[in-house]
């Protein structure tokens, strides 16, 4: 690996970041250990790895939200100390947070100053903004309608936001932290056109994922950080997705599912004309017709908001709606008394939901708490009429900690002591436990690392060739090729059309998605 | 992984916020040019000195402990019922209608129904609020506290208008019947030749507060009720998600919760006064707020927090009837204390918190060429989100 | 346990036997606290000029909870103290059950007359006499023909105030009328001055020239309103006169102060029973001084004094209101 350093052939250079002998601990956890790091100046440099693999840890370092235990940071060749974020701006570093750091009810201009106004009057910053602003979305395409309001913009643009913000404190270095998390695929393309064209200019950038593809597509260079080290840095153009994924789980990984041609029996689950209408009086679903069949996975695809989760959590029982829903040949209550998340359970469905911390988990209660969450009305729980029994509910959870390996495997631990991958497995050990005869499974595997999502996935295969019925809903298309053995897209709440995996492409999805194609079928 | 052990998170940390307070109220008396080595000792003296002494400590704990419980229980759902106070004035209205209006034959029975009638009429003043927030979305800490004030004029007008004794000026019912008088602790723990707990008002429902103490515990942690009110609390959307009824928890976690500060009545106003007064509570709906955070909601805190704040209410009372520490400088030093156990808990947690990281550290790096952590530690490290 | 029974009980003895040397005088004050400015406060002003007199200490009490009333008459019961005098009607009902326990300890109470205790001494005011006075005051001060009455709290104590009120001012003018108000029906009627602002007002338009409060602290918010809108005001307990020079015309005195003094004074041996301080006794009466000299001409001064002589002759009955609970000559 040491011929392939890229830094090496550019030995003359000054680089745009430097770290060296980076090491930082929280209480007993080594989130960061002795990790040294080079980027260039004009380069898109990615850091890859699982979930707590410590990327986060060494960028909010950088950025002065932590202060390493050890080492040093050296902006443009200078040593720099970085103890507070106002430090870091000086020194021409911007941050763009996973999760974005804007007042919802100020409009974009307002965001962009906030924190960096001169002066107390407003108004001649606003002034300067507004113009810094024009010329910047000229420089870079980073066209944002200044006087609207952040909460009316989607989330694409909100990101702009960000950058912009970064951009009009004048960094030179802008890190983006799982930037492409919240948006569509083509909401991607363009931020990773933008980041090309930032590049260009002369702006170096710091791309944090943990998605394979978007580092291949996007960055000049990769260093890879494994349980808190750098295994690796490596350039982009001679390295491969097996390569970077060995390097990040320290094993050979399938990033492809395996799984035995469908044999579909008789229809599970019977959607007809199904309509929602959320708090606010929005349609969010729009008249739905679906099917699903016993032994059969049926993906649903479609940019986050357009109805999916929506449909998730009425067959889920968490949500109302009107139309026809039939399980097994009986209608389902859709609103009222025999429609929440307990009769749903009783009717043969299990749920792993979309959001796993907000309602799969309660993410303070123990794991052998949580192992009971929704079926803890369930008689084998239960001693007397009020009382639960404790104890076998956690030899329940000791049998699936061991079954699923779930680690640590300590039943007294609190779901939020478990990094994601675990912690969706408790929720699906659960789930899958039931043998329901209706599996709903929305984002199995978001923010889980690359070897529980071989797992998780494995899970669902083998519940489908146990002649068990699954609606799948992803916003990865990667997943949902792999999983489904039908695809339907839903667009605006409404279903565009259904496809076979063998018999379309990503390109085609996408148009879909995006509302392009009317139904061909 | 947790930041601090947990024996300094229930420990310490209180130590520590009493220690603070101690010292400021220190400074206070000192101030106004009195001795704060003799005030505390006189306040210990006074209130866990004798048998009177706990007497007086025991009965406030005993108020102090329902209304605490009754915040706990609505914090797990995370309610913030502020309403204890007017909870408690509608129980004891619901405790003089029973004591006044039925001939009872003994103690006990009558107990038991002030009792329930008690929680009654605190759970039904608590529904109101409850409704509203589970139906109507109107924020329950807005509601309860107008509805402290509702209740204090609810209870004005009875007693003005129907429960007055003719002729009498007080603002309170007539005395109690004497069968439905309580055992103090004067009559349960005294033998003849040795009185104890003379005069003292602590009486039998102390021990009511204290097996509260005990079902509150039972009901969080080992019923299916309490597990879907801490799952409520703790996530509304996972509550919807496992088919737990926001509606339902809401309003029955209120209803446990009101009518927890409704059985205060049984020792304030059946116990203690044997009537009814205009202002029978006395803040004590709003000291069960920093006895349940003090407590951090769990009823064996709640317990200790109710003692420590009855020690207080006491031992300010023994500083008024000898020194000439004015009255209202004992209320200070009693409010000192709220604050820095109730309020401030961050501000020694944090400090704290560090120091522990730190020790950590030390302790690491001592141990350097020690072999990394296992795949253990690695498993569950935390992303810290910035 | 019995033996940290046991060592708690000899601590507590301890403390007992140890506070059994004081025989010190103890005054409790009402919640309303002891610089009330009303009935508290003259309260501490008699016990004051006892302890400078004597140059003896008292004990003292502010109260802060309803517990605490019985706990500090059988703490200060118990210490030795002696005459323990506590403050209003609100200690009526701890009494009857403390007072029994302590048959050596005296104990004084101010405005209760009523109970059936044999160590207590039971002070209460004819209020109804000294207003009867300031009533008659008000009618021929008056040049509309139409006089106030503000009360605090609204129950029979105060009712009685205005009742003596109403009979004085109509012994002058038979025709005049009288509007009365009460400020609340809580403890909180005794200390809302701006409430007290308001119904000045309030009477004033409907055509009041004389208002007299019987309000405590209230009574601070009328008579400032009074003197304002140039009307005159009649104070109330202690002499109120100074408050506003010659806008007050006078104050119906409760001497608080000399009951307190006097108890304080014949300490242990201070009698018991019931004591009603009229005109006769000067528990009662009006307020003259250089103040308000000027508006109390010496025709009225020679009215009212032929008034007084003739109460504490028996010449003029004024009915009190206890008598039936209510009033010939006035409706609240």
């Amino acid at each position: 690996m040491s011929a392939d350093d890229p830094a090496e052939r550019q030995e003359t250079a000054v680089p745009a970041i430097e770290l060296k002998g980076i090491s930082k601990a929280f209480g007993p956890v080594q989130a960061n250990r002795d990790i040294s790091i080079r980027v260039m100046p004009g380069t898109i440099h990615g850091i890859i790895g699982e979930n707590g693999a410590g990327k986060s840890t060494l960028m909010s370092i950088l950025y002065g939200f932590y202060k390493a235990d050890r080492g040093e940071i050296f902006i443009n060749g200078r040593k720099t100390d970085i103890p507070d974020s106002q430090a870091a701006i000086a020194a021409g570093i911007g941050m763009v947070f996973q999760h974005f750091k804007l007042v919802e009810t100020f409009t974009v201009l307002e965001n962009v100053i906030l924190g960096a106004e001169d002066g107390r009057l407003l108004k001649p910053s606003l002034a300067k903004a507004r113009r810094l602003l024009k010329e910047l979305a000229a420089e870079y395409e980073l066209n944002v309608d200044p006087d609207a309001v952040i909460s009316d913009i989607g989330v694409g643009m909100q990101q702009r936001v960000e950058i912009l913000k970064a951009l009009y404190r004048q960094a030179d270095i802008l890190i983006l932290d799982e930037p492409t998390g919240v948006l569509t695929p083509s909401e991607a393309d363009q931020l990773f056109r933008i980041l090309h064209r930032l590049k260009d200019e002369g702006k170096t950038i710091v791309l944090i994922t943990h998605k394979l593809r978007e580092i291949m597509e996007a960055t000049d260079t990769v260093s890879v950080m494994r349980r808190g080290e750098m295994t690796a840095t490596v350039r982009t153009a001679e390295t491969s997705p097996e390569h970077l994924a060995e390097l990040m789980v320290g094993r050979k990984v399938l990033l492809r599912v395996d799984k035995a041609p469908v044999r579909a029996g008789r229809t599970v689950l019977e959607v007809e004309n199904l309509r929602v209408i959320d708090e606010e009086g929005v349609e969010r679903i729009r008249g739905i017709d679906l099917k699903v069949r016993a032994g059969e996975i049926v993906g649903l695809a479609g940019v986050a908001g357009n109805g999916q989760s929506e449909l998730l959590e009425v067959l889920g029982g968490m949500r109302a709606a009107t139309g026809l829903v039939r399980l097994n040949g009986e209608a389902l209550a859709l609103s009222g008394p025999g429609s929440d998340g307990q009769a749903r359970r009783a009717a043969g469905i299990a749920h792993v939901p979309e959001d796993r911390q907000r309602e799969g988990l309660i993410m303070e209660f123990h794991a052998w708490e949580n192992v009971g969450f929704g079926y803890h009305r369930d008689p084998a729980y239960r001693r007397g009429a009020v009382f639960m029994n404790n104890a076998a509910l956690r030899a329940d959870t000791e049998a699936k900690i061991a079954q699923y390996d779930i680690r640590p495997a300590n039943c007294w631990l609190t779901a939020r002591n478990f990094s994601g991958g675990n912690q969706q497995k408790i929720v699906v050990a659960r789930e899958m436990e039931r043998n329901p005869d209706l599996l709903l499974v929305g984002q199995p595997t978001r923010g889980v690392d690359i070897g529980a999502i071989e797992f998780i996935h494995k899970q669902i295969v083998a519940l489908r060739d146990a002649g068990k019925a699954v609606l799948l809903v992803s916003v990865e298309l990667e997943e949902i090729l792999g999983l489904s053995d039908r695809i339907a897209v839903m667009f605006d709440g409404r279903i565009m059309g259904e496809r076979l995996p063998g018999a379309t492409d990503e390109k085609e999805l996408g148009l879909l998605m995006a509302g392009m194609a009317r139904e061909a079928a | 992984m947790d930041r601090m052990p947990q024996w300094a998170d229930v420990v310490l940390i209180p130590l520590i916020s009493l220690i603070l307070a101690a010292i400021l109220s220190a400074l206070v008396i000192l101030g106004i040019g009195e001795d704060p080595v003799a005030a505390v000792r006189m306040m210990v003296n006074g209130a866990v000195g004798s048998t009177y002494g706990w007497g007086y400590t025991l009965y406030y704990a005993t108020n102090f402990m329902f209304t605490g419980l009754a915040v706990a229980v609505a914090f797990h759902a995370r309610l913030f019922n502020i309403g204890g106070e007017g909870q408690a004035m509608l129980g004891g209205l619901g405790v003089a209608l029973v004591c006044l209006h039925v001939p009872w034959p003994h103690w006990s029975v009558a107990l038991v129904a002030a009792a329930i009638s008690a929680a009654a009429f605190g759970a039904a003043w608590a529904a109101i609020p409850a409704w509203l927030q589970a139906r109507r979305g109107s924020h329950i800490v807005i509601t309860t506290i107008m509805f402290n004030y509702i209740a204090a004029a609810v209870l004005n007008y009875m007693l003005v208008t129907a429960l007055r004794p003719r002729g009498s000026m007080d603002p309170a019912t007539a005395r109690f019947p004497e069968a439905v008088h309580l055992p103090t602790f004067q009559q349960i723990f005294s033998s003849a030749g040795q009185p104890l707990f003379r005069g003292a008002p602590a009486n039998i429902s102390f021990f009511v507060a204290v097996f509260a103490c005990i079902a509150v515990w039972a009901l969080i942690w080992r019923t299916r009720l309490g597990y879907e009110i801490r799952a409520y609390g703790h996530s509304e959307t996972g509550a919807r998600y496992a088919g737990i009824s926001p509606f339902r928890i809401t309003m029955i976690a209120m209803l446990i919760s009101g009518g927890l500060a409704g059985m205060m009545a049984i020792n304030n106003v059946m116990g203690e006064a044997e009537r009814l007064v205009l202002n029978a509570t006395e803040g004590a709906g709003f000291i069960g707020i920093a006895v349940a955070l003090m407590g951090r909601s769990h009823p064996f805190g709640v317990f200790l927090a109710a003692i420590l704040f009855g020690f207080l209410y006491q031992g300010g009372a023994e500083l008024a009837l000898w020194t000439n520490i004015p009255r209202e400088l004992i209320v200070v030093i009693q409010a000192l204390v709220i604050l820095f156990t109730g309020a401030l808990d961050n501000m020694v947690r944090m400090p704290l918190e560090r120091l522990f990281q730190a020790i950590g550290r030390k302790r690491r790096d001592a141990g350097e060429g020690a072999p990394k952590p296992g795949p253990r530690s690695a498993q569950h490290e935390p992303e810290p989100e910035p | 346990m019995t033996f940290m029974k046991s060592v708690i009980g000899a601590a507590g003895a301890l403390a007992l036997t140890a506070a059994a040397a004081l025989a010190e005088p103890a005054l409790i004050f009402d919640l309303g606290g002891k610089f009330d400015k009303s009935f508290n406060e003259a309260a501490f002003r008699g016990a004051k000029r006892w302890s400078d007199e004597t140059g003896n200490s008292f004990l003292e009490i502010e109260l802060q909870s309803e517990a605490q009333r019985e706990q500090a008459l059988r703490r200060f019961a118990e210490a030795g103290a002696n005459p323990v005098i506590t403050m209003g009607f609100a200690m009526a009902d701890p009494l009857t059950s403390v007072a029994p326990d302590y048959p050596d300890t005296k104990f004084v109470v101010i405005d209760v007359s009523w109970l059936d205790v044999p160590n207590i001494r039971q002070v209460a005011f004819a209020e109804h006499e000294g207003s009867y006075l300031v009533g008659m005051l008000a009618a021929m001060a008056s040049k509309t023909g139409t006089v106030g009455f503000i009360g605090g709290m609204d129950v029979p104590l105060i009712r009685h105030f205005g009742c003596g009120y109403a009979q004085g001012a109509k012994a002058v003018n038979p025709d005049i009328k009288i509007v009365a108000n009460m400020t609340g029906t809580t403890p909180a009627a005794w200390n809302d001055p701006v409430k007290g602002s308001e119904l000045t007002k309030a009477q004033i338009s409907q055509g009041a020239d004389v208002i007299y409060a019987a309000a405590g602290g209230t009574g601070v918010g009328v008579l400032q309103t009074a003197a304002d809108e140039g009307i005159l005001s009649i104070g109330v307990d202690s002499n109120q006169n100074h408050l506003h020079p010659g806008k007050v015309l006078t104050s119906m005195l409760k001497r608080v102060d000399v009951a307190v003094y006097d108890a304080m004074k014949a300490g242990e041996n201070v009698e018991t029973g019931v004591f009603t301080l009229g005109l006769a006794e000067n528990g009662v009466g009006y307020a003259l001084d250089e103040n308000n000299e000027a508006l109390i001409t010496d025709e009225m001064k020679a009215a009212v004094e032929e008034a007084r002589q003739k109460i504490i002759d028996g010449e003029i009955k004024v009915v009190s209101y206890y008598e039936n609970d209510s009033c010939p000559v006035l409706s609240f």
